[in-house]
């Protein structure tokens, strides 16, 4: 799936990385704890998460990840944003929960990973 | 030098301190050295391994331990990293390479860390994994990735 794609069907406000709307994922996956992310993410995978440190972009830069949904409206520091951009990593911001997040992208046929 | 270090065929060596002062800047090595092995163009796959297992470490000293250090040899055939810290130690070993166990506070869990998923991680992640602690005085990792 595009990252646009996954950016209207979340009504996703971009944060950073615009540019890179048109990449494409194959899976998602969601969590607060970075731990579990690291140990089972895929790379081609949209990451979802509530969770708003610098951490989160360390994770994702560490595993090759592209994009970053942050859910239930959390708003990440410039610092944070800063971060990403250093990393060519697109975020975005929805205020869907992580449950209906998640849900909705499924149904649109986008696989979580299998662990 | 608690692992030995064998000084042949190495090719680049970098250490990086790690602090525990602020954790919002854990990272910053393991992020270093990944820019590192992507510019000697290394295969992708292999620095993603490496990248993982070593943020994974460098997360362990910044929350567990009193500050420690990450070395880097670079050779012809492999890439090995060492990770020590000063302290306060793994009291029983077998039971932190259990997937899912912590001795991880509750703060340090708000901030995304401690489901007790670190070590086995960084197992999975590497060629070969040596640990050894000593309760009081440190914990020392080496962790070889074949190239």
């Amino acid at each position: 799936m595009k990252l646009r794609e996954i950016a209207e069907l979340l009504n996703c406000e971009v944060l950073v990385g615009e540019k890179f709307l048109d990449r494409e994922v194959k899976y998602a996956f969601g969590s607060d704890l970075m731990s579990d992310v690291l140990a089972y993410t895929e790379e081609d995978t949209v990451l979802l998460t509530g969770l708003c440190n610098n951490q989160v972009i360390r994770t994702a830069e560490m595993l090759d990840l592209k994009s970053i949904v942050f859910v239930r409206g959390k708003c990440p520091t410039e610092e944070i944003v800063n971060l990403a951009k250093e990393d060519d990593i697109l975020i975005l911001r929805t205020e869907h929960t992580m449950y209906s997040a998640s849900g909705i992208l499924y149904s649109h046929g986008l696989q979580g990973t299998a662990i | 030098m608690i692992l030995a270090r064998d000084n042949n065929d190495v090719a680049m060596m970098k250490d990086f301190e790690v602090t525990t002062d602020d954790f919002s800047s854990a990272g910053i090595a393991s992020s270093k050295i990944k820019k590192i092995l992507r510019q000697i163009g290394l295969e992708s796959s292999v620095i993603r391994r490496i990248a993982i297992a070593t943020y994974e470490a460098e997360i362990n000293v910044a929350i567990h331990s009193v500050g420690g250090k990450i070395e880097v040899y670079i050779k012809s055939d492999k890439v090995e990293i060492f990770v020590e810290d000063n302290g306060p130690g793994i009291a029983d070993v077998n039971l932190a390479m259990q997937k899912g166990y912590s001795t991880a506070t509750k703060e340090i869990r708000e901030l995304g860390f401690g489901a007790g998923m670190g070590l086995p991680n960084m197992e999975k992640c590497s060629d070969e994994f040596h640990i050894e602690s000593e309760v009081d005085q440190y914990t020392a990792i080496k962790m070889i990735f074949t190239l």
